[in-house]
């Protein structure tokens, strides 16, 4: 098992490098050029080409790349043009909001997920079963975006202002205006109404794609003889479904995590913009329009090492949850 | 003897009453005879064509001298309702003879999908909103571009002369909608084409070739894949002038890794198989190995993926030009139109609403496709 995870672990590395070059290349070989974010029309030529020389861009790319490569593995993500402070500052001040919405989400998506898969599997062809099947096929056919602005139409614009709902769902931030002079219980309460919509978004789409897969799981679990022994021995429908095959038809959905973690931060793009949102995906959105490269190339970075590193963790959880499974 | 001549007698009747009626009704002896796929789509398609013809009458005449667009409309038109009478006329001929003997896998595949009918109804779709990108110089109601009396028209909300309403712009939205459609389903195919075609040829590639070949490709795989594809397909796009063009190619480049993974996979397996080995032993070059037998029996997984994938390209771009990332005003697409609404949510609904409901429904079409060209391609799924 340590050797497997060290041989995992290992492998990541080249990957991980991998994408680092990537990420510079595809941000560096671009059109356009960072300085000009610090020229003004009154500057001399003198003071353009030391601006280039500051930032080091009088370099051919390849020792441009071994420089930041260097540096990157140092710790040294440079320094961000638009938020005026290091890199790695604006990371760890945005990367924790993304976390917890992306957590909230991943949660809620495959509690439900799991939950419908289940249910359609054991109701199999009955009528519930493909009432959900196209209410989850809609759902999976929806870009996130999209829902996002629906819900935010339904279940907060118009609950609220039109059809003067007790109980409806602010729109933006991640906490009130008022937020600092709530007591604490307020503070949670205050937190939790705003992370509803933005985690619905973005889990909704997701638990589509997980009860879908969840069904086609538990479908062949069902069908094995050591359910149908459990049965024979007379064990209750509850039991027989929770115990004996829930728990074997669970092992495939391991791998979805590391599927998904992908989907989910990309989703994070949209569902930060929409709802104002204080994360990562709003912030490289704003990079990029800002030219912010330095910022583009470690925030992509990062998602990108923490998708390797969700894969890495899927594989490993699938091989110590499944003893059928040995790694050499 | 007697018997079987009357049997093909009665059988000429009918396939002559059924000419009868597909002269007219092109569709209805097949949707008669219980082929409710085949049928109703050619009965659909003929009445909604002959329908532009006499509702849209002026604008056709117009359309014989106007732009390419107009001329490709009239041209899809035209072709369209020959092809479905030219079809139901020789298929309602056809009389009942005996079956053909052998029947190929493809003809299994074809029989069990047309068993399947939430399948079939998303072919329809899709046939359908084919259609219509291509008609919609003659179908749309106004002209997309086109802006209203910025005054009194703006936001004008569900009526008669606008069905969907207007923009900010005071636009027909359902005009921009159908305008909408060609980008998306231009964009989707196009681009899944692109990726599928890579991704074939190196999955073949490193599945047949092994060793250091297989090894950075399959690399390569790996780091694309773990990329969001979202962060990737933004930093491109936005480090660049954002276009169709440009939108097509970088979801076309994108996208293979996925593609090449199926590929590679199958062909690990096909290229034990005795069929491979004796082309090799034939002497047959690796081009021709990896080009005429192993690509075409790795297919059939790579077809559900394409299919599965021109919805999920769909909604990509339309999250690209959400962010104002893809197609560029004024040219209309469903993302901006989304995007255009998100800030007067509350006051003009139907201007984020419709496009998004166009998107679901297209992608849901294919999804149901895709789903369907599955269990059909899948011989373990065949009942």
């Amino acid at each position: 098992m340590t050797k497997y995870l060290l041989r995992r672990l290992l492998g990541a590395v080249p990957l991980v490098l991998g994408i680092a070059t990537i990420v510079f290349f595809a941000v560096n070989l671009a059109p356009g050029d960072p300085t000009l974010y610090f020229l003004s029309p009154g500057m001399t030529q003198e003071v353009v080409e030391q601006t280039r020389i500051n930032f080091g861009l009088d370099q051919p790319v390849h020792v441009r790349y071994a420089r930041w490569l260097g540096a990157m593995l140092t710790g040294d993500f440079g320094y961000s043009f638009s938020h005026s402070r290091p890199v790695l500052d604006v990371l760890a001040d945005f990367l924790p909001n993304t976390l917890l919405l992306s957590a909230c989400a991943l949660g809620v998506a495959f509690f439900f997920g799991i939950l419908v898969g289940t249910y359609q599997a054991v109701r199999q062809y009955s009528l519930s079963d493909s009432a959900f099947s196209v209410v989850l096929l809609f759902f999976y056919s929806m870009p996130s975006f999209w829902l996002a602005l629906m819900l935010i139409l339904t279940l907060s614009l118009f609950a609220r202002n039109v059809w003067e709902w007790p109980i409806w769902f602010p729109a933006s931030g991640m906490t009130s205006t008022e937020y600092d002079f709530l007591s604490f219980g307020g503070q949670v309460r205050d937190r939790i109404a705003h992370l509803v919509l933005p985690t619905l978004s973005l889990a909704l789409v997701l638990t589509a794609g997980i009860a879908r897969y969840m069904r086609g799981s538990m479908l062949e679990v069902i069908r094995q003889d050591y359910v149908r022994t459990a049965r024979a021995k007379g064990l209750s429908e509850r039991v027989v479904v929770f115990k004996h095959a829930l728990r074997n038809a669970l092992l495939p959905i391991i791998t979805l995590v590391g599927l998904y973690i992908p989907v989910l931060f990309g989703g994070t793009v949209f569902i930060e913009t929409i709802f104002a949102w204080p994360g990562m995906g709003r912030t490289i959105v704003e990079a990029i329009n800002t030219r912010d490269y330095p910022l583009v190339m470690a925030g992509s970075f990062f998602f990108a090492s923490m998708v390797v590193a969700a894969n890495l963790i899927a594989d490993v959880l699938y091989a110590v949850v499944d003893p059928r499974i040995r790694y050499e | 003897m007697a018997d079987t001549m009357a049997a093909s007698t009665t059988a000429r009747a009918r396939a002559r009453g059924g000419r009868r009626l597909s002269a007219f009704l092109p569709g209805a002896p097949q949707l008669a005879a219980g082929r409710w796929g085949a049928g109703g789509l050619a009965l659909l398609v003929w009445l909604g064509c002959l329908w532009v013809l006499v509702a849209r009458l002026a604008r056709v005449v117009e359309a014989l001298g106007g732009s390419w667009d107009e001329r490709l409309a009239l041209a899809t038109l035209v072709a369209a309702l020959a092809t479905v009478w030219g079809w139901s006329w020789w298929d309602a001929g056809r009389a009942e003879g005996p079956r053909r003997v052998g029947v190929s896998q493809w003809d299994l595949a074809v029989r069990a999908f047309s068993k399947n009918r939430t399948a079939v109804a998303g072919l329809m779709v899709i046939v359908v909103l084919y259609l219509i990108a291509l008609l919609t110089p003659l179908l749309a109601p106004h002209d997309p571009a086109l802006q209203g009396d910025l005054i009194s028209e703006r936001y004008v909300g569900l009526s008669g002369a606008h069905p969907l309403g207007t923009d900010q712009f005071a636009r027909d939205v359902l005009s921009r909608l159908l305008y909408g459609a060609r980008i998306s389903l231009l964009i989707g195919f196009v681009s899944v084409g692109i990726s599928v075609t890579i991704g074939t040829l190196l999955g073949a590639i490193a599945g047949f070739m092994g060793g250091i070949l297989d090894g950075i490709i399959m690399r390569v795989v790996d780091m694309v894949i773990s990329f969001p594809q979202l962060v990737l397909l933004i930093t491109i796009i936005a480090l660049f002038e954002p276009s169709i063009f440009l939108i097509v190619a970088v979801l076309g480049l994108t996208l293979w890794p996925g593609t090449a993974r199926i590929v590679r996979g199958e062909v690990l397996t096909l290229r034990e198989r005795e069929f491979v080995q004796a082309a090799t032993a034939l002497g047959y070059s690796k081009r021709r190995i990896i080009l005429r037998h192993l690509i075409p029996n790795a297919l059939a997984p790579v077809i559900v993926a394409a299919t599965l994938g021109i919805g999920n390209t769909i909604v990509l771009e339309a999250g690209l030009s959400f962010l104002g990332l893809g197609v560029q005003p004024p040219t209309p697409s469903w993302g901006t139109m989304v995007a255009d609404g998100r800030n007067v949510l509350l006051n003009a609904w139907w201007l984020s609403t419709f496009p998004g409901l166009a998107i679901v429904f297209t992608v849901l079409s294919f999804n149901l496709v895709g789903d369907g060209l599955r269990d059909a391609l899948d011989p373990r799924l065949r009942s």
